[in-house]
């Protein structure tokens, strides 16, 4: 079902289209529309059956197969009656507008002035099928002036001399970086860099940039891999350590914001969660803000270091007599 | 079957497009091959369902009469001007971020509908070029399973009923959705409980029903998603506290706070430096003083000292808590051994 309904839109785009590139390649096409090759073939053959009231070889949609699967662009005439595509949708003009106000989350200066007039028009043409209020994505991004030199030293290939704030160190770091990619997950703006400090590939939350100064320096060629987003933060911690906490319920919540491998209820309301940690500062951190409600249960010693940085910050305060 | 499906169903768009005059069915009937062979009751039942998946694709089909001498059966058309994407002029900049925005969505049929909604565009003459955008990768993500049900009710405006956080059973008029550091909620009237209302996908524990046809409450006028969603955020800052940090240490409280002078009564160790840091909730300031341990020194308020004191015991008795813990099932499980073998 779902399928013929995707194919009907399409089919009602490519049309129109193909009549303003006559002759234009079929890889080309398939790119332009998100889809294979084999697809767009297939969308081709449908389209040949189609036409005016009647199917006499006269109604019929024209396409040159012969050319097709001889010299692979297709030249598509007959279709006088559809020189323009559908109308927006609700749902496309919803995801659209939704898409754009996210780029927009971490574009820096020029680019929102683009974005803005681009979301005016979208709205404009979409008309009343446009509930674009119906919908909001926050994102998380940098301070006004910190985004635009990002985006700008991304544009130049310029190194950036960054002042960041380290979470899990819970210090103030300073490092030179070449820009590789800025990106939004989960709400939040990130920056992928080369970072000569720790000599390799480094994500930077962009609020958590605390300075940046764009250097005169080009960026050198990295032999890095950007990772794919597409499956969020899950595929980056399939490699870290698995630690099982035993939660009272005023901590239940972190099983909602982290991603966890296990999770059992116990009868108080709390939970038992088995998650990746990734870093262990990150679980001291966190062991140390849930305030005795999270108790590491295995493996054995992870909560040791929590337990001692509070263990000297309680000497502390009582060695200064508060 | 798929591919006969799309035909008809093009077939019929292409015939209710270019007769200009509302069609009777018996006319539709004829004019679209992929009804001759059904028989009356299959026709209707297809014709109906032909109707409902062009109209899901905002196909805007008018029904009318298509004799004003002859009223007794309906007819159908669709006008070009109502079905056509008016003309849309973007500027190369305008083209390149919608190219881009094209590629945010990482919800699998969301992601479908601006595929087509580009297809549509470049069908328009918008040529993107996002090339220069290659390094910015925006992206929205959708894993709660709630979300696909009430997205498509937020845009039919269908009510929905679903069960929430312990099993409380709750109907809705979504009225909108919003996500605020990658959590999304829905936003609209809770009929039950007569009142705005506001949820959590992730604590919604079944997948919503549609209970109500398509179209079956107004949006109000004057709703403010956004408005909403940053009554989400925490409360600005009303008080403030004093609190030391050592050296690089605590950066967001040395980034929030400003240095204060000659507060020195107390002698702290060196490398410290004092700090007044506004904050709007004790808790939430305790939970991030906390966590950098002796770095940190809370001199001002007592009451934000002692619960961080509270917390910081509770962290130190957590470890020798779980020996004891262990030492008592071992301790059990000897017992128990000892039992057995006496019996």
């Amino acid at each position: 079902m779902m399928t013929s309904r995707a194919q009907v839109r399409r089919l009602l785009s490519l049309v129109p289209y193909l009549r303003e590139h006559d002759g234009a390649p079929l890889t080309e096409v398939a790119a332009a529309f998100g889809i294979s090759p084999v697809t767009l073939r297939a969308d081709l053959d449908v389209l040949w059956m189609c036409g005016m009231p009647g199917l006499t070889p006269g109604d019929l949609i024209d396409i040159d197969m012969d050319a097709v699967d001889g010299e692979g662009v297709i030249h598509l005439s007959n279709a006088d009656y559809l020189p323009r595509p559908l109308r927006l949708s609700a749902d496309e003009a919803l995801a659209l507008v939704l898409a754009l106000r996210t780029l927009r989350g971490i574009a820096g200066p020029g680019k929102r002035a683009a974005i803005d007039s681009a979301l005016a028009k979208l709205e404009a043409v979409a008309g009343s099928q446009a509930h674009s209020e119906q919908a909001a994505v926050l994102v998380q991004g940098a301070r006004d002036d910190i985004q635009a030199r990002v985006t700008d030293a991304l544009q130049q290939g310029k190194r950036l001399d960054l002042t960041y704030d380290v979470a899990t160190r819970a210090e103030t770091t300073r490092r030179q970086v070449d820009p590789l990619r800025v990106f939004v997950l989960d709400g939040y703006g990130y920056l992928d860099a080369w970072c000569y400090l720790a000599g390799g590939l480094r994500t930077f939350r962009l609020d958590r940039i605390a300075a940046v100064e764009v250097t005169e320096i080009d960026v050198a060629e990295h032999a890095v891999e950007l990772r794919d987003l597409s499956g969020g933060w899950f595929d980056t911690l399939t490699d870290a350590p698995l630690v099982t906490l035993e939660l009272d319920p005023q901590a239940a919540w972190i099983a909602e914001y982290y991603p966890t491998e296990q999770v059992t209820g116990r009868p108080d309301g709390g939970l038992v969660v088995t998650l990746r940690v990734t870093h262990p500062l990150w679980l001291e951190g966190m062991l140390l803000r849930l305030g005795g409600h999270a108790r590491v249960l295995s493996p054995e010693g992870a909560g040791d270091s929590a337990a001692q940085v509070a263990r000297e910050a309680i000497e502390q305060y009582a060695a200064l007599g508060l | 079957m798929t591919s006969r499906k799309t035909e008809r169903i093009l077939n019929l768009t292409i015939c209710l497009l270019v007769s200009g005059r509302y069609l009777p069915k018996s006319q539709i009937r004829e004019a679209v091959e992929g009804y001759h062979e059904l028989s009356d009751a299959a026709f209707e039942r297809t014709f109906e369902r032909d109707k409902d998946e062009l109209r899901a694709l905002g196909v805007p089909i008018e029904v009318g009469s298509f004799d004003p001498l002859f009223d007794d059966e309906p007819g159908y058309r669709i006008k070009p001007s109502e079905f056509e994407l008016p003309s849309v002029e973007l500027s190369a900049d305008e083209a390149a971020v919608v190219g881009v925005a094209a590629r945010v969505w990482q919800h699998a049929s969301v992601a479908e509908s601006t595929r087509s909604a580009l297809a549509k565009l470049r069908a328009a003459g918008v040529e993107p070029d996002t090339s220069q955008l290659a390094a910015l990768e925006p992206s929205v993500q959708a894993r709660e399973e709630a979300f696909e049900p009430l997205w498509t009710a937020v845009l039919d405006r269908v009510r929905v009923s679903f069960t929430y956080r312990r099993g409380e059973k709750r109907t809705l008029e979504p009225w909108g959705m919003t996500a605020s550091k990658g959590r999304w909620y829905v936003i609209g009237w809770d009929t039950d409980r007569k009142a705005t209302r506001m949820f959590k996908l992730t604590r919604i524990l079944d997948k919503p029903r549609r209970v109500s046809k398509v179209g079956a409450y107004q949006v109000p006028e004057d709703l403010d998603l956004r408005a909403l969603a940053r009554s989400l955020a925490p409360k600005e800052p009303h008080r403030t506290a004093l609190i030391a940090v050592r050296g690089a240490k605590g950066p967001t409280l040395r980034r929030r706070g400003q240095l204060a002078e000659g507060v020195g009564e107390i002698p702290l160790p060196a490398g410290f430096e004092t700090f007044t840091v506004p904050f709007s909730d004790l808790r939430t300031l305790a939970e991030e003083v906390v966590r950098y341990g002796a770095d940190v020194v809370v001199l001002d308020p007592p009451e934000l000292r002692d619960r961080v004191l509270t917390m910081l015991t509770a962290v130190a008795v957590t470890v020798d808590e779980l020996r004891d813990r262990s030492r008592e099932r071992v301790q059990d499980n000897v017992d128990l051994g000892g039992g057995r073998a006496s019996a």
